[in-house]
């Protein structure tokens, strides 16, 4: 019922959508190098499709599938940071968000997946190296062990109340965070990867648009693709319109939003490979 | 001769606390905290009696939403509002205020249901390390509320906290408009509370060591009329989550909700009032099948609604933005079996089909 009423506010807002991005930018020095990120090749990783699910018109489970990344990932160790964003701030591209705790080293939270977008675009403009947001697929590779599969009940049509209090009391038992405050990096450990604050008390922005799919027969049909929500993972996955930057509950909904909006990057390691990552995963996804 | 005054004072409060002048029963009520409220009938067939019931300021540092924002909060025994307290008209009311020595600032109580002597304000002002005994009838059947009323601090203590609901039942019980008694399962007494807490020059809610000490800011901010927080019981979340009040499909709630300060609106998100004393005085005839009902600041409001269709509902005061921006919403979880006849989703959320060529314009059919 709360994705239900941000899948509506988001086609309100899918209009108001506007690309920050606007000034050419002068080069100058890289304020984020690949350095810092992390590579990872392609092993086998169990991947529950993100999304509205349908069988027969009744709410069916994402299906659980396995996937392969069809090549090398290069991926930020880290949520970008306070003092990393706050250089796209002043150069005047990024939107200034709020100052959350001040601490340079913190993540950079209190931001949209616009914000973060333009940040992307912005960073990889400075280094010459394409850098994006991760998608639903590759951030649950990268997060490993510390990725959540929360099966959720599903609300029947035909006796919508059992589920619905089910999924209440689900959503209201999740754990809060012992502090909202961003902590500096690594506060919350690394994972197997060498990824560090995977599920902390930041939750991260992906690059992947809210769909809605039925299943049927063997065929799977895309019946709506909202890019006005996009998924959003962390201790918990969620969907949020794309231009929150501070998510809450409250009103019909409960549970615990996420506490804190942030997000890592990940490199394009070059334009064959995104093709064939494009291509791959496309594939993947109508071969099961 | 000192000696004799001496004697004299402190044997009198003892004469005056006994009103055995009344030769009525006595019964002793222990409160309950909101949102529920002590064990009582609904109707009766005894007489009148005095009810005592006892009241303990607290004054204390309370946390008011997740963030852990906090507040000095002036408590009847120690709720955000006080207790709910019922009697049936005509019976003696006899209210004992306590203020412990480790409060710090004199308090008293005006109850709305009372008569004279400022609603028992000009009679009850106790001072740290006091107490009174207050004894009023109550003449007339309604939800009535209480609040402190300390001369020129009024609505601090108020907002502060102090503040809370007697019901006066009709001895015979509620009726409906035609005099057809009515039933309840539960009462759920939902108090609703405008908050003022100063913010620093980051935006920063502030903390003080006292309650005294943060009075001067408070005030700055209540002057300017914008609550920081509306919340029911105390606090956002204090009835939603793991708080969440429950009932099933055919119960009978009896929705009690006062706002001591300022305008609010109940309305429960999916269901109605059956039967609703939006001004919560029950010599008037309740209204029927009301979707919003007003309750005025400086009063209580009470709403009967039989649970038809499980679910999640919400309860909230229907000015939006403090139901869910400052915290005026709870949650009510109710148990049972769907009734499709009431409400079926037809059609899931899906692709909206293409128009049907040379189908007819839905204007000519309509003429």
């Amino acid at each position: 019922m709360l994705w239900l009423m941000k899948v509506k506010t988001a086609m309100l807002a899918g209009a108001l959508t506007a690309p920050v991005l606007t000034a050419a930018l002068a080069p100058s020095p890289p304020a984020h190098s690949p350095d810092g990120a992390i590579r990872l090749t392609p092993v086998t990783f169990t991947y529950r499709a993100a999304g509205d699910f349908s069988r027969g018109g009744r709410p069916v489970e994402g299906p659980l599938r396995k996937l392969r990344l069809p090549a090398d990932l290069l991926v930020m160790k880290r949520q970008v940071t306070v003092a990393e964003y706050g250089r796209c701030v002043d150069e005047g591209v990024c939107p200034r968000v709020a100052a959350s705790s001040g601490a340079l080293d913190a993540p950079v939270v209190g931001v949209s997946w616009h914000d973060a977008s333009a940040y992307a675009a912005w960073i990889s403009h400075k280094t010459g190296v394409t850098y994006r947001l991760p998608t639903d697929e590759e951030w649950t590779f990268v997060a490993a062990e510390k990725a959540r599969d929360e099966a959720l009940p599903l609300i029947d049509p035909a006796d919508p109340a059992q589920a619905w209090i089910a999924r209440y009391e689900a959503e209201s038992s999740r754990a809060r965070p012992s502090t909202t405050t961003p902590q500096p990096g690594g506060t919350f450990g690394t994972n197997s990867k060498g990824l560090d604050d995977l599920a902390g008390n930041v939750w991260e922005w992906t690059d992947s648009c809210f769909v809605r799919t039925s299943l049927d027969e063997k065929k799977e049909t895309v019946t709506n693709v909202n890019c006005g929500v996009r998924v959003v993972e962390g201790a918990h996955r969620t969907y949020m319109t794309d231009f929150i930057r501070d998510p809450k509950s409250g009103g019909c909904s409960q549970g615990v939003p996420p506490a804190n909006l942030g997000f890592r990057l990940v490199v394009e390691l070059s334009p064959s490979v995104v093709a064939s990552t494009v291509r791959g995963i496309a594939k993947l996804l109508r071969g099961t | 001769m000192g000696a004799a005054l001496a004697a004299l004072m402190t044997t009198a409060p003892a004469l005056a606390g006994t009103a055995d002048d009344l030769k009525l029963p006595r019964e002793h009520v222990d409160l309950v905290a909101p949102p529920f409220v002590h064990p009582h009938e609904q109707a009766t067939k005894a007489g009148p009696k005095i009810v005592e019931f006892k009241l303990t300021v607290q004054e204390k540092e309370v946390v008011i939403d997740d963030a852990g924002t906090k507040m000095w909060a002036m408590t009847y025994n120690g709720s955000m509002p006080g207790p709910m307290m019922v009697v049936h008209e005509g019976d003696y009311v006899e209210l004992t205020l306590v203020n412990p020595e480790t409060n710090t600032m004199p308090h008293n109580i005006d109850l709305h249901a009372a008569t004279g002597g400022l609603g028992g304000g000009a009679l009850t002002n106790v001072n740290p390390g006091e107490q009174t005994v207050l004894r009023f009838k109550a003449t007339r059947p309604g939800v009535f509320i209480y609040h402190c009323a300390p001369e020129g601090m009024i609505p601090w203590h108020v907002v502060s906290g102090m503040h809370g609901t007697l019901m006066v039942l009709p001895r015979d019980g509620l009726k409906d408009e035609n005099g057809k008694p009515l039933h309840y399962d539960k009462v759920f007494y939902i108090g609703e509370n405008d908050l003022y807490v100063p913010r620093d020059e980051n935006g920063k809610y502030k903390t003080y060591d006292s309650v005294a000490e943060s009075y001067s800011d408070t005030m700055d901010v209540m002057r300017k009329l914008i609550p920081s927080h509306v919340v029911f019981e105390g606090k956002v979340g204090a009835l939603t989550g793991k708080n969440a009040l429950t009932a099933k499909v055919g119960e009978t709630i009896l929705f009690v909700h006062s706002e001591a300060n300022r305008d609010t609106r109940p309305h429960i998100i999916g269901g109605h009032g059956d039967y609703v004393w939006e001004t919560g005085k029950f010599n008037n005839p309740p209204e029927r099948d009301l979707e919003t009902w007003f309750v005025r600041g400086g009063s209580a409001g009470a709403a009967l609604y039989t649970f038809r269709e499980p679910g999640v509902y919400a309860y909230v005061d229907h000015n939006l933005i403090e139901a869910v921006e400052l915290g005026a919403t709870a949650h009510i979880k109710v148990e049972g079996k769907w009734n499709d006849d009431l409400m079926k989703q037809i059609s899931p959320p899906g692709p909206i089909p293409p128009a049907k060529l040379g189908a007819a314009d839905p204007v000519a059919v309509t003429r």
